[in-house]
């Protein structure tokens, strides 16, 4: 059994179901997905597929990945990501892995690299509440409020929530439904929204996938 | 965006009549009543038609008993069986936003003739069928 399958986010739209209510979704194309390398327990110590997405120019990739994909037989792919599945005989190197492996209703997970936001305040960054707006304020509106104590700690703790980068990061979102699958055109339909900006790499995974 | 529009597309009525701002239609809605379903028609003058793809909506006016009833409809909504364009409307305006202020006499819309092979003219009966018997209070000062 395959786990996962990895495409691109295509954009959001919104669709019509049986009573006639509006669903928002976001369209993923994924796949189809050559099987480049099948990770097994006796091998490895864990069973996974390492799976192929979007091309890429054969000058671009380096003699040692290129000689990875020869031995697969496989075309040189910009992306190389591995999901997990229980391997049985059917799992070949080659193979191509399509979203058929996932049906309508279904619940997956979906990871992707959010979009960034470049350097943000802690009010957004963190959703501090910043300062009073007046009663003899200035500069306060936005402010973080206090990030140490002068007695205890007299230093300020490692980890604590201030203003820098924010966004660019990978986020899973998880138990997204997935409300149609089209396999001629690749396409997986899930309701709502997924992490990352158009175009983006989107790894999409069955849930309850820990047990394997 | 051509993969998105192609997700639509599956959505999307083929069939839609070719109807304006300004023009009066006819919408049948399908209402669910527990298990039951029913026809409920909604007749009035489309004043707004907005949005592309397949969450543009357009929006029905009528005044019922003196009260304008306004309704946005999904126009590729499955809920909508049927759209019949009744008259079509000469304005010279998009969004007839104006309507809302109007009412009797002042409120109706020039009829199209083009297809007779007149120029226009022939003006649309008082959208309010209910009150027609009923003067407005201004109509009244002015008689």
């Amino acid at each position: 059994m395959i786990t996962g399958i990895i495409g691109r986010k295509v954009g959001m739209t919104k669709i019509f179901d049986t009573n006639g209510d509006i669903v928002p979704v976001t369209v993923i194309e994924a796949g189809p997905c050559p099987i480049v390398q099948v990770i097994t327990k006796e091998k490895n110590g864990y069973q996974a597929i390492q799976i192929g997405f979007g091309a890429k120019k054969k000058k671009l990739v380096t003699k040692a990945m290129l000689g990875h994909f020869e031995k697969a037989k496989v075309e040189p792919k910009r992306f190389l990501r591995e999901v997990k599945a229980v391997i049985d005989d059917k799992i070949q190197v080659g193979q191509e892995v399509k979203v058929d492996i996932f049906h309508p209703g279904e619940k997956v997970d979906i990871i992707g690299i959010s979009k960034g936001h470049g350097f943000q305040g802690g009010v957004r960054r963190h959703h501090f509440a910043g300062g009073p707006k007046s009663h003899g304020q200035s500069d306060r509106l936005r402010a973080p409020g206090s990030i140490g104590g002068s007695s205890f700690p007299s230093h300020t703790w490692k980890g604590q929530k201030m203003a820098g980068r924010m966004g660019g990061e990978q986020v899973t979102t998880k138990n997204l439904q997935i409300v149609d699958v089209d396999v001629q055109k690749n396409l997986l339909l899930i309701k709502g929204a997924v992490p990352g900006k158009k175009n983006s790499l989107v790894t999409v995974k069955k849930i309850k996938t820990r047990t394997l | 965006m051509d993969l998105i529009a192609a997700v639509e597309a599956k959505y999307k009525k083929s069939k839609l009549p070719d109807f304006r701002p300004g023009d009066t239609v006819s919408v049948q809605v399908k209402i669910k009543e527990g298990d039951k379903e029913r026809l409920q028609t909604f007749e009035g003058v489309v004043i707004q038609r907005r949005g592309s793809g397949i969450g543009a909506t357009f929006t029905v006016r009528k005044v019922t008993a003196g009260v304008g009833v306004e309704r946005i409809f999904p126009l590729h909504s499955p809920n909508l069986s049927k759209i019949e364009l009744l008259k079509e409307g000469k304005v010279k305006r998009a969004k007839l936003y104006y309507l809302r202020g109007l009412k009797g006499k002042s409120a109706r819309i020039k009829e199209k003739m083009e297809k007779f092979g007149l120029e226009e003219i022939k003006e649309e009966a008082p959208l309010e069928t209910d009150v027609s018997n009923k003067p407005e209070p201004s109509e009244k000062s002015q008689t």
